[in-house]
């Protein structure tokens, strides 16, 4: 069942199209993330659910009913901002209680209720402190309390974590999947980072230039990218594009091997020239040219490769994927 | 649709908000503004309420008036000494303030009084500093010799009668107003100059640019909207103002020596119930009124940054 | 080595300088309100200090037989009115000009500005005739209703500015937290805009304090009088002036004001300049 519905929305400030016709369904308790670079209308598109932007076209559907005229606070979400947007004069305990308190909930319900958000997130602690005296990490799971403790349907998340430092990120997002799971509330989440959308996402859906261009499980957004698009921005580094019979071919830096250690029997080969190794411990990237266009290979370390040869390299043809030349868009074989 | 969702909408709710103020404005400043006007070309007086268009005749009138010219070279001439000190002054008490002091918060506010403290007030200080026969100023020079002597500087009386000598009376007037706007242009000039960043004058210094080429080619392009918007507020401050020269010689000594275009007004208008004639005075001030607001607004349209 | 002793040199007789310059009227005024009359009305002593032991006689002629506590009175009451008139009508406009009202906000903005550039001077004489037309000369109301035409424009002004400064997100979120769009000012925008509410709150009151032309024109009861114009016209009478009570009262009333102003000049400042010159 969906829980939220966007039918043909569609948002314009003055002469840019900032979201251009977007038709998505989020499911209950799905978690889904919009990705895509900035100006690509992803973070519009949340404020226009939340009821922070009014659309100029299309519908807004949240359990059922049309939103378009409801003011953010009768949708029934909650968001977290980027900055986290606590209110620097109420202490933590206040912000996480204020969605209650404007309610008009009585106070010993308050308290059990922001008891119980702060415990989920860990901060029980911190309840006494105002804003300006917690980390940045912390400062995170209030803003998260604070959304959670009205019990919203949707839960809106606008890059929460890109405010933290990367070694913080990473548990976070552990945190973040593992309480989404428990309490199993519906999230959109907006990020740029693809390793997040990847992480994080039970479904992704890739925006660009207003447009939703590719929608499904990270597995399909990275194996079976919709478009030129969707495969140059997810994966670092990005998919390789060779002009071939008329068509593009593209395949993936990881696998893209000499031809020699493919187990296929009739890979695509391609004459791989090498120019520079970069070893980065993992893996180590092999860039060079295939004529005259670039691409990267992503090789084992152990792998002896010099600078400068020029070898058989393949890529298994189940790997291999086709774009149109033209419109850049998937075509399936 | 209920109340609240009515004010929910931007298109409802920032207008209402808008509307006592506007309301207000429009009333009180915008009303007497166009009346001002209405009046300048009308033959209204206090005692005579109906009312009658008489056309230019009045700016005629006061064009003629040998007071209202006299009136008029004043009010210019108060104000360009005056701003021209101010400015000369500022940029020398700025460099000074802008430097770190021990017992600099109590120097800052002895410094500010003159700003800060009522005008009127202030300037019923200088009544006495300037008085006749107590004058402490005229004190000090007689202390040390440069007034009451033959010979002396300042001449030979005991006293300089500040304000019974048309051209002391007009000094006095003057220092008055440096006196008073001195600590507005510094603040202003000190925020301009606390805004250069310490990088360009750094990298300035790495080029090999002297003092002058960086005072001439990075401070003074840099501070310039900040000095020009030291030079509006005084200018705003000294032209219109009125209360300076209706304190220390309500426009004397005679024949008008320290009239300004304001105190005129108020003359005409107020004491004498010349509503017409002293609107008609007090409408000169609007040309260089608008050319202030004309570049103010030009200054906001292009958003200098500070 | 002499170089550096000189620019030392240079800045401490660049700062008395304009200390003397810039306090020596208050301290007239500071040492006149203490010295007999004797010893003030005889022009070869020194006037800048006390010749004889200081006196209270000026201090208490202020207080006990003029009117000068009513002019303190009445600059008050004049001032806490104008004060509650001016926040009334400039929070909810600034509230409005800084984040609900777009372009043409930010027009009406500038422009509720610049009728500050429409001095007293210019606008005294029609609104005399309003005031007249309404029964209010010599009534402290004249002066309530009036002084709003210039703490208005410039308070609303500051004050946007100042809301400008708080996140947008904040309001945001109020607004997902449950607010509406005046809940979210009224819970979250108005206690974070209580500096600025204060700045504008003393700025106003001192505008107030400052103001003469108008007192001037419309009131001629001296019990009706504030203190710029009470002292200026029933302590200077004719030749007959009482100068230690004179420098007394306007010192002593200078002094607060002064506080309050310096404790906020900064901000004032930057408001007045930002008119012109944005952050």
């Amino acid at each position: 069942m969906a829980i939220v519905e966007l039918k043909g929305i569609s948002k314009s400030f003055g002469q840019v199209r900032a979201v251009d016709g977007v038709d998505v369904e989020i499911k209950d308790g799905e978690f889904l993330v919009l990705l895509g670079p900035s100006g690509s209308g992803k973070t519009t598109l949340m404020r226009l659910c939340a009821g922070l932007e009014r659309p100029t076209g299309g519908s807004i559907v949240i359990d059922g009913s049309v939103v378009n005229d409801v003011p953010p606070r009768e949708r029934g979400i909650a968001m977290v901002f980027q900055s986290y947007a606590l209110y620097p004069h109420k202490t933590v305990f206040r912000n996480i209680a204020f969605p209650l308190t404007v309610e008009g909930m009585d106070k010993a319900e308050i308290r059990k209720k922001v008891e119980w958000a702060a415990g989920l997130l860990g901060i029980g602690h911190l309840l006494d402190r105002m804003p300006s005296q917690v980390s940045g990490g912390e400062k995170q799971r209030v803003a998260i309390a604070r959304a959670l403790v009205r019990r919203p349907k949707v839960l809106l998340m606008d890059e929460p974590l890109s405010n933290l430092d990367a070694k913080v990120r990473h548990s976070a997002r552990d945190e973040l999947k593992k309480f989404q799971r428990e309490i199993g509330v519906t999230t959109i989440y907006v990020t740029h980072d693809q390793a997040e959308a990847m992480g994080l996402g039970d479904r992704i859906a890739v925006m660009h230039e207003g447009k939703v261009r590719q929608i499904g499980t990270p597995d399909d957004i990275y194996h079976y990218p919709a478009d030129t698009f969707v495969a140059g921005f997810v994966g670092t580094p990005p998919m390789n594009f060779i002009e071939k019979d008329g068509l593009l071919t593209g395949f993936r830096p990881e696998l893209f091997h000499p031809a020699e250690l493919i187990s296929d029997q009739d890979p695509v080969r391609f004459r791989f020239r090498i120019e520079r190794v970069e070893n980065l411990g993992a893996y180590s990237l092999a860039y060079g040219t295939i004529g005259s266009v670039k691409v990267i290979a992503n090789l084992s370390p152990r792998l002896r490769i010099r600078e400068g040869e020029e070898r058989d390299f393949g890529v298994s043809r189940q790997d291999v994927r086709y774009f149109d030349k033209q419109t850049g868009a998937g075509i399936r074989r | 649709m209920n109340v609240r969702r009515l004010l929910d909408r931007e298109s409802v709710l920032a207008p209402l908000l808008l509307l006592p103020v506007v309301l207000y404005v429009v009333l009180f400043i915008g009303f007497p503004f166009v009346m001002s006007f209405v009046y300048s070309i009308s033959n209204v007086t206090v005692g005579n309420p109906d009312f009658r268009v008489t056309g230019l005749g009045n700016f005629r009138e006061i064009l003629a008036d040998k007071v209202f010219q006299k009136s008029l070279l004043n009010t210019f001439i108060f104000t360009f000494v005056s701003v021209g000190l101010v400015l000369v002054f500022a940029h020398a008490l700025a460099e000074i303030l802008i430097r770190d002091f021990r017992g600099k918060w109590l120097v800052r506010f002895l410094i500010m009084l003159p700003w800060t403290a009522p005008i009127a007030l202030g300037s019923i200080g200088f009544l006495w500093f300037l008085d006749s026969l107590f004058s402490p100023l005229d004190w000090l020079l007689r202390a040390v010799g440069l007034l009451g002597k033959p010979g002396a500087l300042f001449g030979p009386m005991s006293n300089l009668y500040w304000f019974g000598r048309p051209d002391l009376a007009m000094a006095a007037v003057i220092g008055v107003h440096v006196w008073r706007l001195l600590p507005l242009a510094t603040v202003i000039l000190i925020a301009g100059l606390n805004s250069i960043p310490k990088e360009i004058t750094e990298a300035a210094q790495m080029d090999g640019a002297g003092y002058f080429r960086r005072l001439f080619q990075i401070n003074l392009p840099l501070l310039f909207p900040v000095i020009g918007v030291s030079i509006l507020f005084a200018t705003f401050f000294t032209f219109t103002d009125m209360t300076v020269v209706w304190v220390l010689t309500k426009g004397g000594p005679p024949p008008h020596s320290t009239q300004v275009l304001a105190s005129l007004a108020f003359l005409k208008g107020i004491q004498g119930g010349d509503l017409a004639q002293g609107a008609a005075v007090a409408l000169f001030f609007f040309p260089v009124l608008a050319g202030i607001a004309a570049i103010v607004l030009r200054l906001v349209k292009k958003a200098v940054v500070i | 080595m002499l170089k550096k002793i000189l620019s030392k040199a240079g800045f401490c007789g660049g700062l008395a300088f304009f200390i003397v310059f810039s306090a020596s009227p208050f301290y007239i005024m500071l040492i006149t309100m203490f010295k007999k009359s004797h010893d003030l009305f005889n022009p070869t002593n020194n006037p800048f200090i006390l010749n004889e032991p200081f006196t209270a006689e000026h201090v208490k002629l202020l207080f006990t037989q003029t009117l000068y506590t009513t002019f303190l009175l009445n600059t008050l009451y004049v001032g806490v009115a104008v004060v509650l008139i001016t926040v009334a009508l400039s929070v909810p406009a600034a509230f409005s000009l800084a984040r609900i009202a777009g372009r043409w906000g930010e027009n009406l903005g500038i422009g509720i500005f610049l009728t500050y550039l429409i001095p007293p001077t210019l606008l005294f004489i029609p609104l005399s005739r309003i005031i007249s037309v309404l029964g209010l000369q010599n009534s402290l109301w004249s002066l309530v209703l009036v002084y709003p035409t210039f703490t208005v424009p410039f308070c609303t002004w500051l004050l946007m500015s100042f809301i400008k400064s708080i996140p947008r997100e904040i309001e945001e979120q109020a607004l997902i937290d449950g607010c509406s769009r005046l809940g979210a000012l009224v819970k979250v925008i108005l206690p974070l805009s209580v500096p600025g509410i204060i700045t504008i709150i003393v700025f106003a009151f001192t505008l107030v304090a400052n103001e003469y032309i108008y007192a001037l024109a419309f009131i001629q009861d001296s019990a009706k009088k504030t203190i710029g114009i009470g002292l200026t016209t029933e302590l200077v009478r004719g030749d007959v002036f009482y100068w230690g009570a004179l420098m007394g009262g306007a010192l002593i009333a200078s002094i607060p004001v002064a506080l309050l102003y310096t404790f906020f000049l900064d901000r004032i400042i930057s408001g007045l300049a930002m008119g012109t010159v944005r952050r």
